[in-house]
């Protein structure tokens, strides 16, 4: 056996991994470009597998969108929220975004409250159901449809369809903002967390139509706007809007709101616990009556 | 001059790299969610195999053969496509970003693309001159990037349709590339 027959193999693909490699090491130093170092460590968040997932041409690819602001930050679904969490805090102290967002969707016309026009069989996806003549099943050309296709884009579980209506859960919800684009009517948005008070409704029909078809449907009525001490809350198109920049929280508006489309929680409770007592009172009443006799 | 002609076009659709000789199917599958991206991917491709042709052609020619070591031809290659790629990337980072821009973030994953070494491989089988290596490249990269837009057309159609459970995701891919494979045999015997 000659040695060249083991000289040359090795020497040969060894060679042309020193060129290369020498090659390689020269050029990275010669084209050595500057990018924003936050591509790195968005990078070093990511599972690193390459899978394509995302819809991005690997990790590389879906963390230079994500410092571009292309891509959300939880667009990973493999590394989850966990990763998105990381990514957050990169991107996050960058952008100097400290607000929490969460999602909210404004319609609260569930299965007994809203009219139907017909029953729906289709395929269950709101997109689909929308583009049908009069905008889907619902009586409601605004209303949601209930068919949860905010549901399937949310990737963490964040949003569920209770009662033929779209519901988050502001505890799991990142506002990664995956629902307002999946939702056709337009009915999610993104509010600050802090401000409990909000719009139930997104009806831009006339009064009369809204409660032929709805019980708790906006009908314009613009109470709450006179109500409003902050110039926070306006009618326009036939539905009430609030401007959280001016938002105190106040919840007069909900307070005096006469189809209760408007929501703050505290007050809700101050209502509940006022029907209570006028319901124990009424009770307590019967009792006396009764005793009398 | 016809011979070329018809080399390319076999390239393209008779013996399309991804439906006819299923190579390079994991970018296939991976990147074909968008139409934009998929085109994208492709037009990368296209840029690297052309190159990959050329260089193997010449490695293979001027050091294997020479030295009569030509089994080594899958390690050469391997080692020329990986390096090749790393180099375009850098070179187009530096010097021209707008390219970079369009294909950069595809280039990486081309180094994996099994499609790249495939056409290498069969030019050296089929002992082709250089010219027509580059147009066997050229031709196969087209095929390519020809069949993941169709798919990812395709994938974006059936994403809004309503599956059974059991066949969403990738289990329709599947099978929507078979059948495109089924679609582009009938190219066979074309030429």
């Amino acid at each position: 056996m000659d040695i060249t027959s083991i000289l040359y193999p090795v020497l040969s693909v060894g060679g042309l991994g020193v060129v290369f490699g020498a090659g390689l090491g020269f050029a990275g130093k010669v084209f050595a470009v500057e990018e924003d170092p936050r591509i790195g460590e968005v990078l070093g968040c990511l599972p690193g597998a390459n899978c394509g997932g995302c819809g991005y041409p690997g990790c590389g690819g879906l963390a230079s969108s994500i410092v571009a602001g292309t891509a959300p930050v939880n667009a990973c679904p493999v590394g989850g929220a966990a990763a998105a969490a990381k990514i957050a805090e990169v991107m996050g102290v960058a952008a100097g975004d400290s607000e929490k967002m969460v999602a909210h969707v404004a319609c609260k016309g569930t299965c007994d409250k809203a009219k139907s026009k017909y029953e729906y069989f289709g395929m269950s996806n709101c997109t689909m159901a929308s583009q049908l003549a009069g905008g889907g099943a619902k009586g409601c050309s605004y209303g949601c449809l209930g068919l949860g296709s905010c549901a399937d884009a949310c990737a963490f579980g964040a949003i569920e369809v209770v009662d033929g209506i779209a519901v988050v859960d502001p505890e799991k919800c990142v506002a990664c903002g995956k629902c307002v684009s999946a939702c056709p009517k337009k009915l999610i948005a993104l509010k600050p967390e802090s401000k409990k008070t909000v719009v139930n409704c997104s009806s831009k029909d006339m009064g009369k139509t809204v409660i032929a078809n709805c019980s708790v449907g906006c009908i314009g009525c613009k109470i709450c706007e006179k109500e409003c001490k902050f110039d926070a809350i306006h009618v326009e198109n036939n539905i009430a809007t609030i401007d959280y920049t001016k938002c105190k929280d106040c919840g007069l508006c909900a307070m005096k709101c006469p189809k209760n489309v408007i929501f703050n929680p505290r007050i809700e409770a101050m209502k509940a616990k006022k029907a209570a007592e006028a319901a124990a009172a009424a009770e307590a009443a019967k009792a006396e009556e009764a005793k009398a006799e | 001059m016809v011979d070329y002609v018809l080399l390319v076009l076999a390239a393209i659709f008779v013996n399309n790299y991804v439906l006819s000789q299923f190579l390079g199917i994991c970018p296939f599958l991976g990147v074909s969610k968008k139409v934009e991206t998929s085109a994208g991917m492709g037009a990368a491709v296209i840029f690297v195999m052309t190159l990959a042709s050329a260089v193997a052609y010449f490695i293979y020619e001027l050091i294997l053969v020479k030295l009569g070591i030509q089994y080594l031809y899958n390690i050469a290659f391997i080692l020329v496509i990986a390096a090749l790629v790393q180099f375009v990337e850098m070179f187009l980072k530096k010097s021209s970003p707008s390219l970079y821009q369009a294909l950069g973030v595809y280039l990486p994953l081309i180094t994996t693309n099994c499609a790249v070494l495939g056409v290498a491989v069969t030019n050296m089988q089929r002992g082709y001159n250089f010219l027509q290596s580059v147009l066997n490249g050229f031709g196969g990269a087209v095929g390519f990037a020809l069949a993941i837009v169709l798919f990812a057309g395709i994938r974006e159609r059936i994403e809004h349709n309503n599956l059974p459970k059991a066949f969403e995701g990738f289990p329709i891919a599947l099978i929507a590339a078979g059948l495109m494979s089924i679609a582009f045999l009938g190219f066979q015997g074309l030429i």
